[in-house]
C-alpha cells in the first residue's frame, strides 16, 4: 500500500535540492529535540512518580546557567538557520542574469502564459530543461499563488502590478501547477501543467505551432498602434524620453525623488503617467487605463525593455527572437 | 445549569445563591459569567467541529464530490471564523481566566463586573450576527478575509460576519482591560507580583495583546467593509489601491492573536505541572517573563504570513529573524516544565495526562512554526497543508489541549464535584492520537505540495487524507466524550473537596464550588507561589 503514497515531492528543479537539504536539516535538528524533551517528560514523569498520597517534590535552585545555555542554544540554531534560510529565498527571487522571461497572467480560475516567442498557451506551460527562466506575472482580478512543488517555488500573483519568479528545470517531465493563493469559488481546480522538455524536443514543440508574433514584436506593434511612438521617439527627446537604455536606469522625477526603471514603473506609467512624471517633461501624456489588455500591457514592457538590450547597438531595430539566452544555449 | 445543583445539604456557594435564569442573566459574579462563556463557547466549539467534519468526510475522495466547491468554501469559512473567534480567543481567558483570576489573586470579583457581564453580551450579539451571516448562506472568504477578494470579488455575506467578528473583538478588548485593572489593584496582601501564579502571568501577557492588538483588526475590517459599501478604494488597485496592505492591517493584529490563544494555555500548563509533580516551578521568572516577551515579540513578527505576497525581500529577512526570536521564549517555557518534572512527584492524574500531551504537541507545533519561519523553506510550504497542520498543533493540539486540562482540573473547583476518572483517561488518550492521526499526514501533504483550502486535489494525496479523516473520526469521539461526562457530574458526580489534588494557590483554600464572594476571610500572602514545603509545614502545624 505504500508504494503508492508518495511521501516526497520530486526533485525537478536546481532550487529543489537546496530547499529540500535545509528543510532535511531542519528536521533533523527538530527531531533530535523533539525526542530529548519528549524522551525527558516520559523519563522524569515514569522515574519521578508519586509513591506515596502525600509525597511532595523537591524543589530545587532555579539554575540561571541552564536558564542561559537552553536560552542560546535554541537562539543561536535558530539564527544558523535563518542565514541558510535567507539564502535560499534571496537566490529563489534573484533570477540569473541570462533567464528568460515568460510573461503570466493568472485570472479567475486560469494561467495565461506567454513564451517570449510568442507562442501563448492555457493552464499548460512548456519549458525547455536546462534554461533559467523568469516569469512575470499578474493577475486581471484577485491574488492568486503561482506554485510549483517540484520545483519548490511560490510567488503570489497580484492584480496592479508585476511580480517575478524564476526556475531551471532539471528533470524532463510533466509537474503540477497549483494555486496556492484562495481565490474563489473554483480555487482547487485553477492548476494545471508545467511541461519540461528537452531544449531541442521544446524547439520542435515551438516549431510545430504558429507562435504568431513574438513578445517584443507584438509589444513593436502596439507600440505604433497606440501611437506611444509619436512622441516617444528615439531621435527626439523634447516631447517626451527616449525609450532606448532606460530600463533598469535610474528615472528622475519632477520632485527630485528617483527610481529604478523596472517592470511595476513602466507599468504605472502607461496607466497612470502623472504619477510619477520624469523631471523636465509636461504631464501631456494621456492614461491608457482600460485601452490595454494586461497582456499588452506586458507586450509593451516586453519592447521597452528589448529597447533597452540592444541600445547600444542598432536603434529600434527588434531581434526575431527575445531570447538570446536559449539561442547561444543551444550553440 | 440552574437545575443542577439541587441537593440542598451544602453550603452556600456561587451555584446555589441564588437560582431562575435572570440570576444567571444578570449576575454580576465573574463565576457565573465564567459558566455563561463556558455554554457559548462549547455551543461554538460543536458548531465549528461540525463544520471540521464535512471538510474531512468531503477530503476523503479526492474528487468534490460531496458538496459543491461553493458550499466547501463556505464550511472551512465558517469553521476558521466559529473556531478563531468564537471559541480559541474567548477559551481559555473568559471560561477559566474570568473564573479564577480574582480567586488566585484573592479578590472578591474582576474590578468591572458589569463590564464582564457586558462582555458577554457583546460577544453573543457578535455571535449572532456570524449565525445569521451562516444562515443567510455563509462567506466564502476564509477566515483571512483577504482584499481584493473579500473587497471586490466575494459574493457572499462577508460584512456581516466581518462585523460579527469586529463586535466580539470589543468583548475581547473589555475582558483584557478588566484583567489588567484587576490584577494590578486588586491582589491580596502579601501577594507580590512575583508570587503570582504564572496563569495570571499568562493572561496579563494576553490582556496586553487584546487591547493593542484588537483595535487594529476592527479597523481592517471596517475598511472592507467601507471598500464593498463605498468603493473607497483603499485595497481595490483598480481604484488605486493596495490589496496587500489588508494582508499586513490583518496579521499585525492576527499574529499577536495566535499568541491570546496560546499563551493563557501557556499558563494553564504551568499550573498542572506545578500541582501534579507538587513543586515550585524551575525558572519562575524565565517562565513569567517568557508570556511578556512572547506578547511583545508578537506583535514584531507579522510580516512571516507575507513571504511570498510580493514584500520586499528585505522585510522577509526582518520578518525571519524576528519570527526566530519570538521562539526562544517559548522553549524556555517547555525547557523549565521539563527541568520541573525532576525531581517531582508526579502524579498520573487526568489534568496532568493533557499536560505532558500539550508539551509534545506543543513542541511538534513550535518546532514547525520555526520552520515556516524559515524563509527559504516557506517560500514551499507557505498556503499548503504544511501550514495547516502547524497551526493545529498550536491552535488544537495546544490551545484545545490546555483547556481541557484546565477544566479538567478546575471542574471540581468550578461545580463542586468529580467526573469519572475512567473515561476521562480514556478520552484523554483518544484525544491524543486522534489528534496526531488527523493532523501529522498533513505535514507530509503540505511537503508534497497540497496547497490548503482545495476541495479537489490530485489522487496522489488521496491515502494521507484518508488516514486524516479517519484520525478526525477519533478526535471527534474524544471530544464529545468530555461533553457527555462533565454534564453527567455535574449531577450524578461524586461531590469534591476543597483541595481534591493537594495543589498549591489561593483558588484551592476557598471551598468547592466557592461563595459568592469567593473567600470568607479575605486571604492574606504569606509564601512564594507553588511552594509546596510550606505548604506541608502549614498543614502539618
Amino acid at each position: 500500500m505504500w508504494k503508492n503514497v508518495p511521501l516526497f515531492p520530486e526533485q525537478a528543479s536546481t532550487l529543489a535540492g537546496e530547499v529540500d537539504a535545509l528543510y532535511f536539516t531542519f528536521l533533523g535538528i527538530s527531531v533530535f529535540f523533539g525526542l530529548l524533551v519528549a524522551g525527558l517528560v516520559v523519563f522524569f514523569a515514569i522515574r519521578f512518580r508519586r509513591r506515596s498520597p502525600d509525597e511532595i517534590g523537591r524543589p530545587e535552585k532555579a539554575g540561571i546557567l541552564l536558564e542561559i545555555i537552553w536560552s542560546v542554544i535554541p537562539l543561536a540554531i535558530l539564527l544558523t538557520m535563518f542565514a541558510w534560510g535567507a539564502k535560499v529565498y534571496v537566490e529563489a527571487f534573484r533570477p540569473p542574469g541570462n533567464a528568460v522571461e515568460y510573461f503570466v497572467t493568472a485570472k479567475q480560475w486560469m494561467w495565461k502564459f506567454q513564451h517570449p516567442q510568442g507562442n501563448r498557451e492555457i493552464n499548460v506551460l512548456h519549458v525547455p530543461l536546462g534554461q533559467p527562466i523568469r516569469l512575470t506575472m499578474t493577475s486581471e482580478d484577485v491574488i492568486h499563488s503561482f506554485f510549483v512543488p517540484a520545483f519548490r517555488v511560490k510567488a503570489d500573483v497580484l492584480p496592479g502590478r508585476y511580480t517575478t519568479v524564476w526556475f531551471e528545470a532539471s528533470k524532463v517531465g510533466t509537474f503540477h501547477l497549483f494555486c496556492a493563493e484562495y481565490c474563489g469559488a473554483e480555487h482547487s481546480v485553477m492548476g494545471g501543467d508545467i511541461v519540461v522538455m528537452n531544449p531541442a524536443d521544446y524547439e520542435l514543440w515551438l516549431a510545430g505551432r504558429d507562435s504568431g508574433p513574438s513578445v517584443v514584436a507584438s509589444g513593436e506593434e502596439l507600440f505604433r498602434v497606440k501611437a506611444c511612438n509619436t512622441c516617444h521617439r528615439p531621435d527626439s527627446a523634447t516631447l517626451a524620453p527616449i525609450l532606448h537604455g532606460v530600463f533598469g536606469e535610474e528615472a528622475e522625477f519632477q520632485d527630485g525623488s528617483t527610481q529604478i526603471v523596472d517592470e511595476n514603473y513602466i507599468r504605472e506609467s502607461i496607466l497612470n503617467p502623472t504619477a510619477k512624471l520624469v523631471k523636465g517633461y509636461k504631464p501631456l501624456m494621456p492614461t491608457y487605463k482600460g485601452q490595454l489588455t494586461e497582456e499588452e500591457v506586458l507586450q509593451l514592457i516586453g519592447y521597452i525593455k528589448s529597447l533597452a538590450s540592444d541600445a547600444t547597438e542598432s536603434q529600434g531595430t527588434v531581434p526575431a527572437s527575445g531570447s538570446p539566452a536559449l539561442d547561444s544555449d543551444e550553440g | 445549569m440552574s437545575d443542577t445543583v439541587t441537593t440542598p445539604a451544602r453550603r452556600r456557594n456561587y451555584l446555589n445563591a441564588d437560582y431562575g435564569i435572570k440570576s444567571w442573566l444578570l449576575t454580576q459574579d465573574h463565576k457565573r459569567i465564567a459558566i455563561l462563556y463556558l455554554v457559548s463557547i462549547t455551543f461554538f466549539f460543536v458548531l465549528g467541529g461540525v463544520m471540521a467534519a464535512l471538510i474531512r468526510v468531503e477530503l476523503a475522495t479526492p474528487l468534490g464530490d460531496m458538496v459543491e466547491p461553493d458550499t466547501y468554501n463556505r464550511l472551512f469559512t465558517a469553521h476558521g471564523v466559529l473556531m478563531v473567534f468564537l471559541f480559541l480567543i474567548p477559551s481559555i481567558p473568559a471560561v477559566l481566566g474570568n473564573f479564577l483570576i480574582p480567586l488566585m489573586i484573592g479578590a472578591k470579583d474582576l474590578a468591572f463586573p458589569k463590564l464582564n457581564l457586558g462582555s458577554w453580551y457583546v460577544y453573543n450579539l457578535g455571535a449572532v450576527l456570524m449565525v445569521a451571516a451562516l444562515l443567510r448562506g455563509g462567506t466564502d472568504t476564509g477566515w483571512t478575509f483577504y482584499t481584493p477578494y473579500s473587497s471586490t470579488f466575494a459574493d457572499s455575506e462577508v460584512i456581516l460576519t466581518a462585523l460579527g467578528a469586529f463586535v466580539v473583538g470589543f468583548s475581547s478588548i473589555m475582558t483584557g482591560l478588566n484583567f489588567i485593572v484587576t490584577i494590578h489593584r486588586m491582589r491580596a496582601p502579601g501577594l507580590t507580583w512575583f508570587r503570582l501564579p504564572l496563569f495570571v502571568w499568562a493572561h496579563y501577557g494576553t490582556s496586553l495583546i487584546q487591547i493593542l492588538g484588537t483595535p487594529v483588526v476592527a479597523i481592517a475590517i471596517l475598511l472592507v467593509a467601507a471598500e464593498r459599501l463605498l468603493h473607497i478604494g483603499i485595497f481595490d488597485p483598480a481604484l488605486g489601491g493596495d490589496p496587500v496592505l489588508f494582508q499586513h492591517l490583518f496579521w499585525f493584529y492576527s499574529h499577536p492573536a495566535v499568541y491570546i490563544m496560546i499563551l493563557p494555555s501557556m499558563g494553564v500548563i504551568s499550573e498542572l505541572i506545578t500541582a501534579f509533580s507538587r513543586k515550585r516551578i524551575f525558572g519562575y521568572k524565565f517562565v513569567a517573563f517568557s508570556s511578556l516577551a512572547i506578547a511583545v515579540l508578537g506583535f514584531l513578527v507579522w510580516g512571516h504570513h507575507l513571504f511570498v505576497s510580493s514584500q520586499s525581500v528585505y522585510a522577509g529577512l526582518i520578518f525571519s529573524v524576528l519570527s526566530m526570536l519570538v521562539a526562544v521564549p517559548s522553549a524556555v517555557k517547555t525547557f523549565n516544565w521539563t527541568a520541573t518534572l525532576y525531581q517531582g512527584s508526579i502524579s498520573w492524574q487526568t489534568p496532568m495526562i493533557y499536560a505532558l500531551g500539550f508539551i509534545g504537541l506543543f513542541v511538534i507545533g513550535g518546532l514547525t512554526g520555526t520552520m515556516l519561519a524559515t524563509l527559504g523553506i516557506d517560500m514551499h510550504v507557505h498556503d499548503t497543508y504544511f501550514v495547516v497542520a502547524h497551526f493545529h498543533y498550536i491552535m488544537v493540539g495546544g490551545a484545545i489541549m490546555a483547556y481541557l486540562g484546565g477544566l479538567h482540573f478546575w471542574w471540581p473547583k468550578i461545580t463542586g464535584r468529580m467526573y469519572s476518572v475512567f473515561w476521562s483517561k480514556i478520552s484523554a488518550g483518544l484525544i491524543f492520537i486522534g489528534f496526531n492521526l488527523t493532523f501529522f499526514p498533513q505535514f507530509l501533504l503540505g511537503y508534497m505540495g497540497m496547497p490548503r483550502r482545495y476541495h479537489a486535489y490530485p489522487e496522489e494525496f488521496q491515502i494521507l487524507n484518508v488516514l486524516s479523516s479517519a484520525g478526525a473520526t477519533i478526535l471527534g469521539l474524544g471530544y464529545l466524550l468530555p461533553l457527555i461526562y462533565f454534564t453527567w457530574s455535574m449531577r450524578y458526580g461524586e461531590r469534591a473537596s476543597d483541595n481534591p489534588w493537594g495543589a498549591y494557590g489561593l483558588e484551592w483554600e476557598t471551598s468547592s464550588p466557592p461563595p459568592t464572594f469567593n473567600f470568607d476571610e479575605p486571604p492574606v500572602v504569606t509564601t512564594e507561589a507553588y511552594d509546596y514545603l510550606a505548604m506541608r509545614d502549614k498543614r502539618v502545624a
